[in-house]
């Protein structure tokens, strides 16, 4: 036997066992590969690439750099710093004299007014009278508005003089910049960005928290009541899971409005005044409830499956050995849901930060969350700025998503 | 669990509280959707029961939402005469028949195409020696998870920059498919492929879960019974993931059925759904008709889940997995 | 496989609509509707030509977006009349040959029958409308009657209805501030005027609601969700006539401006939207609009003889924004400061709408 074991394995038609595991290995892992290769190309068509190209955007925008070559040009010869003189407010003026022709004052303005708010009326109105402004210019273009001899709008111009730029990123952090080319943060009154994230994340752990909250008692009771009866009543906790949510939004549109079913049962039992009726729509209230609502299922399942298994006899050994009932739900139950509170909490709230039709249709004023700022921009044709606010918002979730799939898998996932 | 004997008072309490506390919320997420159904027969324009109503006047409930649904957007007069032509009519040009036209056009090629790629991805996925296995998942899942407006934003700018020029030999074969452009924006096919794309990770995960209790053991042994891997994929295989794969189907269908989102940036005129008309009805005017689709969709999605449940049963019977 | 083939063959029978030759994108509910019956309706009736209606809550802004991305679906376009110049300075919309609009049916040549400044570069004005507010008569026997009314909670207690936007609604704060209407664009050119604006604003913030889409004003009204609220002065009227409904409005700092049709730039059928606008504006085009709706038609020939609503026996007359009694106090939208400074304010508007 001693020679055989010597001598590299074979198979039977002569080759040597090792190499052809691997080539058949090869084979099986070509073939795994290939079943999946049409998804993943269709996917990465219809999904990946969009987002990237999406993406780009958020650096780019070419509206100053395309529509003011003149300016570009001073900009490129005199560095930062340079006294703004005469010959660059003449190659101003011939810009906005073109710009007036090409009809694109507008573009350009706009391109500014990002970065330096309040400035796209200046443009349009010298625009119209560049054609007719005398040397010199400075003075003329003074006369028409103060600003134009202010330094940040020429700061702001040096910016935007190159197509490809990150200050979408900077007014996405509500941030602006400063007359020495730093950065300061946005007037008080135009900060919108930031405390837009911040109320998103606070009203999603908030949506997150009171699901926990609700789906706890329910997906403990049917996982301890027998299987026949757990069934019955999973059925309500899928109907939800089911049902369209804008027929979900609507029924609480007509549920939650003043003159709504519920305002009626609490004026008709006394709770409140009739002329004093519950506003639970159309603000921040109603995208808590809604949303409440909407995402309980997504809690309720994954803590279900995980109190399912765990062995009533745990709580059993615990009472027997004097704990309390709330010290056997504390030290024993608890820690044992922790996988599921941990999964249906992550899924709920990764979902809830990226929502967008329930704010919509019933948070009003104060109950809208970032991706309805997202579509505000596109709806605007910012699309540098939906793009850049977009992206922020794609790596938060990607963040999440990354630590879903590090603690708990996603391929656990389970529906129903 | 029964009360156990030894229980205190306190407990007693608790334990009939505990089941209180469950029905509340139960009667939460079932109440807003069974609502709708009576109040969609309300005669009167408002969302609240009238007095006749709680009464069970039948003068206090009445069709008259669910024949808005048929009128809306017919260029008929409102007391024509409901013959054949004017059924014929309302087929063509009501508001919401178009819409739910294209809801079900759309919804179903894309439940064919997200489930035939999904399904054999996941055959794919579920094979032992499947490479980057992880990576390759995550990537296929995340449209359930990359928030829907980051997906319409990039999907409305890709369908109307990416065009095929005309006289290209592409832009023919698939000009019937594509927009007057040559583009992917306004068509039917570019939400299909968007609606297939947001479906498939349903799909994926029903047909893995599907997947994760077969036995691979059955494919040797047809194999070694002499039968080619074509026929021991349809004979054998197919047979026992069968349920999973329409599961996930009626999940991407439910999918497309109920998206809007996609549909409100890369739809145009031509192409509006069911979903895509409530969300008018709602921003609009929300009236009855509103909860007389509502409640055409509440049934719909009963009938779903009932198929999705009767399914998944079959399927833990098959596979001889057994309720605990 | 069988069955599938079935099913297929039975999906693909569905008849998709043919497409539409002009796509119209107007505002919706009652003025979509008049728009409908008055222009889409009898235009298809006359030249064979289909049309569709698209609703949106404010057609300027998706038809910027789509020709910025190359995408445009829409033929024309209801604007208001600062949009149109905005968007025409902009180069997003194609430009009107006034040669080519018909004459009055009496005869007047375009460029006399219309009024002054109804027909720009790029846009012909369909009628002139006001932003008006109203209240519901059965909450208010003794109803408000100014501007300043509308911003006292403690006489008039309960929700307010304001327009999701900054045009209209600072300068009816600035009136309720006893500005003049001949000063108000002078008072919000500056910082501090903007300041005072907002100033009068945050005093009702807490109990507004905000409103986008032109139909929801009646409808907030009509649900009791508000009090009183601002619209546009045909949507209550039409509530209020045509749907009975107890709606007052108030025409004390009326703010009235032209509407505008106009053509995208890029619209895949320019020629028949061209055809459509001749049609829509001309002498019964517009007559036929404005009997559904009670703005005032923009041409002479169009009010030689009265206008009656379709119930056939409400004058129009008095219920337009041009009407000599509701003209007391009434302001004109300033296009061009409104051109000019859209951008900044709304910007302004949306930051201080989403502080707490």
């Amino acid at each position: 036997m001693a020679d055989v074991s010597q001598a590299p394995l074979q198979t039977a038609d002569g080759r040597p066992l090792k190499a052809a595991l691997a080539k058949a290995q090869a084979r099986a892992k070509r073939r795994a590969f290939l079943l999946v290769l049409p998804l993943l190309a269709f996917v990465l068509l219809t999904f990946v690439l969009p987002i990237l190209q999406m993406l780009q955007r958020s650096f780019y925008h070419d509206g100053f750099s395309a529509n003011a070559p003149a300016t570009v040009a001073w900009l490129e010869e005199h560095p930062q710093g340079s006294e703004i003189d005469e010959t660059a407010y003449a190659a101003l003026v011939s810009d906005l004299a073109a710009m007036q022709k090409a009809k694109t004052a507008g573009a350009a303005g706009t391109r500014i007014n990002y970065t330096y708010p309040g400035t796209i009326s200046i443009f349009k109105e010298a625009a119209r009278e560049a054609a007719k402004l005398q040397p010199p210019y400075k003075a003329a273009l003074v006369a028409l508005d103060k600003k134009w001899e202010d330094p940040l709008l020429w700061v702001t111009f040096r910016h935007a003089a190159s197509p490809w730029t990150t200050d979408f990123y900077m007014v996405s952090m509500d941030l602006r910049r400063s007359t020495d080319d730093g950065l300061q943060r946005a007037e008080p009154e135009m900060r919108i960005h930031l405390q837009l994230f911040v109320k998103t994340f606070g009203l999603s752990a908030l949506i997150t928290g009171l699901c926990l909250l609700l789906a706890f008692p329910i997906a403990h009771l049917l996982a301890i009541l027998p299987m026949r009866k757990s069934n019955l009543l999973m059925i309500l906790v899928l109907l939800p899971f089911w049902t369209s949510l804008l027929v979900r939004t609507s029924s609480w549109i007509a549920l939650g409005q003043e003159s709504g079913i519920v305002n009626d049962i609490l004026v008709g039992i006394g709770i409140v005044a009739d002329d004093n009726r519950i506003q639970m729509m159309y603000n921040k209230y109603g995208t808590i409830l809604v949303m409440t609502h909407v995402l309980l299922p997504f809690m309720v399942l994954p803590l279900y499956s995980v109190m399912r298994v765990i062995p009533p006899s745990y709580a059993r050994a615990a009472r027997s050995l004097g704990a309390t009932s709330w010290t056997t739900f504390r030290r024993i139950y608890l820690p044992q849901t922790l996988p599921g509170i941990a999964a249906g909490s992550l899924l709920v709230f990764i979902l809830a930060v990226g929502y967008y039709i329930t704010p919509a249709l019933v948070g009003g004023a104060d109950g809208t969350l970032i991706s309805n700022l997202i579509s505000f921009h596109m709806a605007k044709a910012n699309w540098s700025q939906a793009a850049a606010l977009a992206a922020m918002l794609l790596v938060l979730v990607l963040i999440l998503y990354w630590l879903y799939d590090r603690l708990i898998g996603i391929d656990r996932l389970k529906l129903g | 669990m029964a009360l156990p004997v030894y229980a205190s008072p306190l407990e007693r309490v608790w334990y009939y509280a505990f089941r209180v506390i469950c029905a509340l919320v139960f009667v939460f997420l079932i109440a807003p959707i069974l609502i709708v159904i009576p109040l969609s027969f309300n005669v009167e324009p408002y969302f609240s029961f009238t007095e006749k109503m709680l009464a069970l006047d039948p003068a206090g409930y009445s069709w008259r939402w669910y024949d808005t649904l048929l009128t809306f957007g017919v260029n008929a007069p409102e007391d024509a005469v409901r013959d054949g032509s004017w059924w014929a009519q309302v087929w063509a040009e009501a508001t919401w028949i178009k819409a739910a036209k294209n809801s079900l056009w759309v919804g179903f090629w894309a439940t064919i195409l997200a489930t035939v790629l999904g399904t054999t991805a996941a055959l794919g996925l579920s094979r032992p020696e499947m490479p980057y296995r992880r990576l390759i998942t995550a990537i296929l899942l995340s449209p359930m998870i990359v928030p829907i407006i980051i997906i319409a934003t990039g999907l409305f700018f890709a369908y109307s920059s990416t065009c095929l020029p005309q006289g290209n030999i592409l832009a023919d074969a698939f000009s019937p498919f594509l927009s007057a452009k040559g583009c992917l924006a306004n068509t039917h096919l570019g939400i299909i492929m968007a609606h297939a794309t947001l479906g498939i990770p349903f799909v994926i995960i029903t047909v893995t879960a599907t997947l994760s209790g077969f036995d691979q053991s059955l494919i040797r042994a047809s194999a070694s019974l002499g039968a080619s891997p074509r026929t021991t994929f349809f004979k054998i295989i197919m047979p026992l993931i069968l349920p999973g794969v329409i599961s996930g189907g009626l999940f991407a269908f439910v999918t497309s059925f109920d998206e809007v989102v996609a549909v409100l940036f890369i739809a145009g005129p031509d192409q509006q759904t069911i979903p895509r008309q409530m969300w008018n009805g709602i921003r609009e005017a929300i009236s009855p008709a509103i909860l007389a689709i509502a409640t055409i969709l509440v049934i719909v999605s009963i009938a779903l889940l009932a198929t999705v449940e009767l399914l998944r049963r079959r399927s833990e019977r098959l596979r001889g997995v057994t309720p605990q | 496989m069988k069955k599938l083939l079935i099913l297929t063959t039975a999906l693909s029978t569905f008849a998709f609509a043919a497409q539409a030759d002009v796509t119209v994108m107007s505002w919706g509910g009652a003025y979509g509707a008049a728009q409908t019956e008055g222009h889409l309706k009898p235009f298809t009736a006359e030249t064979g030509i289909g049309t569709v209606m698209v609703d949106s809550d404010n057609p300027a802004t998706p038809i910027k977006a789509m020709v910025e991305a190359g995408n445009v679906t829409v033929d024309v376009a209801s604007v208001e009349y600062a949009d149109a110049i905005r968007l025409c300075d902009e180069g997003v919309l194609e430009t009107i040959d006034m040669a080519a609009l018909p004459p009055g049916d009496d005869g007047t040549p375009a460029a006399e029958d219309f009024i002054a400044g109804a027909v720009t570069d790029c846009g012909v004005s369909t009628d002139v409308w006001a932003t008006v507010f109203a209240y519901d008569t059965t909450k208010f026997p003794e109803g408000p009657k100014t501007a300043a009314d509308f911003f006292d909670l403690a006489k008039f207690p309960g929700k307010r209805g304001l327009h999701k936007g900054a045009k209209a609604v600072l300068e009816f704060a600035l009136m309720a501030d006893g500005v003049a209407p001949a000063d108000v664009y002078t008072v919000l050119g500056t910082p501090e005027g903007v300041d005072r604006a907002f100033a009068k604003l945050d005093t009702i913030k807490k109990d507004v609601v905000w409103w986008e889409a032109g139909s929801q004003a009646p409808q907030l009204l009509a649900d009791g969700e508000v009090a009183m609220t601002s619209a546009y002065n045909g949507r209550i009227f039409n509530a209020a006539i045509a749907e009975g409904k107890p709606f007052q409005i108030v025409w004390d700092a009326q703010i009235y401006e032209n509407e505008m049709y106009v053509v995208p730039k890029g619209a895949p059928n320019k020629d028949q939207a061209m055809q459509f606008i001749a049609y829509a504006t001309s002498t019964k085009g517009l007559r036929q609009q404005a009997q559904h709706i009670s703005y005032g038609p923009s041409r002479h020939s169009s009010l030689k003889e009265p206008l009656i609503f379709q119930d056939g026996k409400t004058e129009m007359g008095p219920h337009m924004p041009t009407a000599p009694a509701n003209m007391a106090n009434a302001l004109g939208s300033d296009f061009q400061f409104w051109v000019d400074h859209d951008a900044e304010l709304n910007d302004r508007f949306n930051a201080w709408l989403a502080a707490n």
